[in-house]
This record gives structure tokens, sequence and C-alpha cells, in this order.
């Protein structure tokens, strides 16, 4: 396993992408690692691209610059993929995680070429099934925990459960369906081949 | 008790803030440093402290409360950012020169215009003679870490000033770090409670705060105020010693990085230190002789040790990240400069400008930074101007002409 792993996040405004980063920094840390998550502001509006980053390290994290070659990208918006180079700088040995309802032969040629490995999830369908709301950055932490390796999922799934029971102790009714879209997104991210 | 956590530079500063329950603070929302006020205000709703939170219609209002708190003989605490300081200007000045003990976060951001919401230190920069102590930080912990020493330095009787603690905004306050917390009764008995000597609300002793100097009185205040930001220096590194002995972690008015016995060296604040340590450590591994010395303490500034600790280098890039328009370079680039000459340093030095509206800055910008000092000491490269990092025109570019 690799000593850092840096992850690029790219999402629009409201969508929850930062937050996607913030909670991936924030669970690996339970998981006993060096962590640093943050987002990269671009005008302050709804909708707007926004990128948020994580560096994941067994060591101290120093350096507070953006990711220019991350190991993974996780797209929480496929419309992006006709305006952002997404794939910029990302290893071939790593991969990229999209959001979409689109099948591989509808994104792959959206991907200028990236030869690495491609991850598709069907975030809206997850949401539809597990929440009832659409907040696709919860089956976008699994998909990316999964696809990365960052963390063992058992202690992804058991420290998610730990921190869910937190931040909604006065909703538990909602506590239930996210950790059902952590795991049916596990299930459901499939590799494009 | 070290308590290993997690948390943004701006949680890290309201964490103080809850450690310390200071009596009021009353503060006025600015991006990027508006959570600062939002987390504390959370906290007294909760009942967790009992500060008093005073929501005031502008940032003058935040620092003209400050004061009025202050010389009561409370302990006062506010936050804020770019043009929000710029706001409080007249005021700043006002309570430096009352010798009121305020402590202020101040995330940096630069000033408009374009209108931006990144990191820069012109806000603060612009502020450098308001007679405030400026202490910068690299991460969330040393943030953490110099606002709990903040109010020791600023009520210190030798001292008697302001304190600005600065960090660079986004960059910091809004990234996710590891961070080692203390106990709350352990920073409480660091800090200690204000006992102040002279405030308005003594019954047994008039005085007035702010009142007009006539000119035969006005210039030795001036002198008193500057000999207190002399004195600052050593209480700075009082406190420091104090806070190491409870958390083990050191601080001085700079640190040293790889610097003993570096022929190249990088003077800078802020964020971009920790990137530079990257590329120090990776250009040591190929036997290349360089270092950096991380400024802590801009006021009072450390001329005397900063030009002792250079004084053996070859070539100096010092980075600026606040445009002065003096067509000489920065203020950083000035005063370490005139350091240098007092210090009858021989050094090339260059002055580079860096991350102006939060532009970022990369270890392999750093590294040709290094590499560029090495050209200027053998005579290949002169500076006769200032050269700017990593702008997208290459043929004004430091590394791309």
């Amino acid at each position: 396993m690799r000593h850092l792993t840096e992850i690029r996040w790219h999402g629009r405004g409201g969508q929850g992408a930062k937050t996607a980063a913030l909670l991936l920094a924030d669970v690996a840390f339970q998981a006993g690692k060096q962590v640093q998550g943050f987002p990269e502001y671009g005008p302050e509006r709804m909708g707007a691209p926004i990128t948020a980053y994580d560096r994941i390290s067994d060591r101290e994290i120093r350096v507070h610059s953006n990711i220019y070659e991350p190991d993974f990208v996780a797209v929480v918006d496929d419309t992006l993929l006709h305006t952002v180079d997404v794939t910029a700088g990302l290893k071939e040995d790593g991969g990229i995680l999209i959001n979409t309802v689109k099948s591989g032969e509808e994104i792959l040629p959206l991907l200028k070429g990236y030869a690495g490995k491609v991850w598709l999830l069907d975030a809206r369908k997850v949401c539809a099934a597990t929440l009832g709301k659409y907040f696709p950055n919860t089956p976008m932490l699994a998909a990316m925990v999964k696809i990365s390796g960052v963390m063992d999922i058992p202690v992804f799934l058991r420290e998610m459960e730990t921190s869910l029971q937190h931040k909604f102790a006065r909703k538990p009714e909602v506590l239930e369906g996210n950790l059902k879209a952590l795991r049916v997104a596990l299930e459901e991210v499939t590799e494009c081949v | 008790m070290p308590i290993k956590t997690r948390m943004s530079g701006n949680e890290a500063v309201a964490h103080a803030i809850k450690q310390i329950n200071p009596d009021v603070m009353p503060a006025f929302p600015i991006t990027p440093s508006t959570e600062i006020p939002q987390f504390v205000a959370s906290m007294i709703a909760n009942g967790e402290i009992d500060t008093e939170f005073i929501p005031v219609e502008s940032e003058h209002s935040a620092m003209s409360a400050a004061m009025g708190a202050s010389a009561a003989g409370a302990r006062a605490v506010t936050a804020t950012s770019s043009c929000g300081m710029a706001l409080m200007w007249e005021v700043l000045y006002v309570a430096a020169s009352s010798r009121l003990p305020i402590v202020m976060a101040l995330v940096n951001r630069g000033l408009t215009g374009p209108l931006n919401i990144n990191a820069e230190h012109s806000d603060s920069m612009g502020a450098r003679d308001s007679g405030w102590i400026q202490i910068y930080a690299e991460n969330n912990q040393e943030v953490y870490d110099n606002f709990l020493q903040a109010h020791r330095i600023a009520e210190h009787k030798d001292v008697r000033l302001p304190v600005m603690i600065c960090q660079d905004g986004f960059i910091t306050s809004h990234a996710v770090q590891n961070i080692t917390l203390w106990e709350d009764q352990a920073i409480r008995d660091f800090v200690g409670e204000y006992q102040p000597e002279h405030y308005l609300l003594r019954e047994d002793e008039a005085m007035a705060v702010g009142p007009y100097a006539l000119s035969p009185y006005c210039m030795e205040a001036k002198k008193a105020q500057a000999e207190a930001m002399k004195r600052a220096k050593q209480v700075i590194l009082d406190v420091a010693d104090g806070f190491e002995k409870i958390t083990g972690r050191h601080y001085g008015l700079f640190e040293e990085y790889r610097l003993e016995d570096a022929e190249y060296a990088v003077v800078a604040m802020g964020s971009v230190c920790g990137t530079v340590k990257d590329a120090v450590d990776a250009m040591r591994e190929q036997g290349r002789k360089v270092g950096l010395l991380k400024l802590r303490v801009f006021r009072p500034f450390p001329g005397r040790e900063i030009g002792a600790a250079l004084r053996h280098c070859k070539a100096i890039a010092i980075m600026d990240r606040s445009e002065s328009y003096s067509s000489q370079g920065g203020p950083l680039g000035a005063e370490v400069t005139a350091a240098l000459y007092r210090a009858k340093a021989s050094a090339e030095t260059v002055n580079i400008m860096y991350g102006l509206s939060g532009r970022d800055v990369r270890v392999e910008e750093i590294r040709g930074i290094f590499e560029e000092l090495e050209k200027l000491a053998a005579g290949e490269v002169s500076y006769p101007e200032y050269p700017y990092l990593g702008l997208r025109d290459g043929t004004e570019d430091l590394l791309n002409r």
C-alpha cells in the first residue's frame, strides 16, 4: 500500500464534494492515519465547479499545496466531464470514480484517453433506495474508500457508524438509511472494462 | 495529557477560545474567519462557556467594543480577515497605544482588489505599523498553540500590547489535519486568570483611557509603547518556555529548519513553510545544503537574531505574500535585507513575491528557488528587481524566464 494517497474531488457547489473530502479525512483519522482534507473554492455560489482534496498518509503531512498528480479522482457530477479536465495529472496506476447514470461506452470517450481504472456508480439510484433524498456524497465516499483501499472496509463501516451516530444524535431515524447507503454503494460501484 | 484529534485551523482557534473562556468576544463575520465567531457563539449557546458575545454592526464596532471591554478590565478577543480588519484600522492603533491586551484571531486574506477571498498577508502587513504584536502559524497545530500563548504575552506587565494570531485563509483555516490538544485544566492553569492592574471599573483609581495628548507628552507615550514592543521579544520567549514545559512543543521567534550548515536559505512565514520543508528534505537527500528560516514573530521583528542565523549563508530568498507596491519588493524582503546588512552578512538576496490571492505554491517551485539561489551565489543570474513566483505569464515568472 502507498505511504501517501492523494485524492481529488470534483463537484458542484452544494453537492457535498467538500463534505465528502472532509468526511474521508475524518474517517481515515479514526483509522489511525495522518490526514489533510481541504477545499478549493472558486466563485461562492451553488452549482459552480469546486475542487476538494485529501491526503492520507502514515507520515506527518507538511505540504500545503493543491494536488496535481492524484492517485484517485472522484467526480460527483458527470456534467463536469464536459468542462473540467478531471483526469489532469491522474496517475495511471490509480483510478477515477464517476457518479453517473450513463454507461461506460458513453463515459469513456469523455476521459481523454485515460488509461487507468474507471469506476462508475449511480449514486442517485443508491440514494433513492436508501435515503429517499439525493445526497451523492455518502455513497461516493464509500465507493472511494473501496477503490482507493485507504482503509479496510469493516473498519470504515464501523467508524462511519460511530461518527454518524454522533452527527445524527437528534435524528436517529436517518442513521440506518445512511449506513445502508454506504453498504449498497460498496456493492453497486462497478469497474468499467 | 495530550488529546490526539483532527480539526481545521478555524476549529483549533475556537477550541482555544473555549479553553480560555474569555470575558468578552465582539465580532462581525467575514470569510474566511466567519466560522470562529460561529463556533464560539454555539459554545456559548450550549452553555459550554460564559463569554459575553457581542454581535456588532461592523468590524470598526467590533474592535471598539473589544477596546471598551479591555479598558474596563475584561479579557477580550475577536476574529476577522482582510477588509474586516481594514475597517478596524483606526481602532487598531488606538487599542495598541492605549496598551490594551486584546487578542485577535486574524485569518489572513488579501485586501481587495481585485475582490478575492483567498490567502495573502496584505491585511496583516498593512497593519504592521499599528503597534500590534504579530505571530504567524504554519498549520492548525501552531495556530492553536500560538493562540494559547497570546494572552500571557499581551497581558504581561512588561508588554501590555494587543496580539494578532495569524493563519493563512483556507489553506490552514479550512484544512482538516491531525492536531494534538491539551486538556482544559492544564490550559486554564497555563493561561491563568486575568488580573489587570489599571482598569476603568476599578473603584479606587480614577483613570482616563485614550485622552488627547499634548505635544510635550505624546512623543514620550510613543517611545514607551516602542519600548514595550522591544520587551515583548523576551516575554514571547519566556511564555514559549512555559508552554514547552506543559506540551513539549518548542517555539521561538523563528524556527531554523536544517539551517545550521545551509548555504542556501529560504525565509518565509505561514503555511508555505510546510511546503518548503518538504523541498528542503528532498534536496538534502541529494546532498544540497539548503534550509529554511520560518519567521513566527513578525512584530516585534527579531532583526538581530535573524541576521545572526543567516550570516553564514551564500544566497537567501525572502518570500513575501504581500505586494507593497513600493517597486522594490515586499515588507519581509525589506526588513530581512536590512537585518542582513546590519549583521554585515555578505549573502546574495532575492525577494520573491508568491502566493498572492491564494495562488498555489508547489514543492517543485520551492526546489526551483533553491536552484536559482545556487546560480545567484555563483554569479550566473542576478535579480535587480523582485521576481514573482507562479505567474501564468511565463516571461514574467521567476522560474520560466
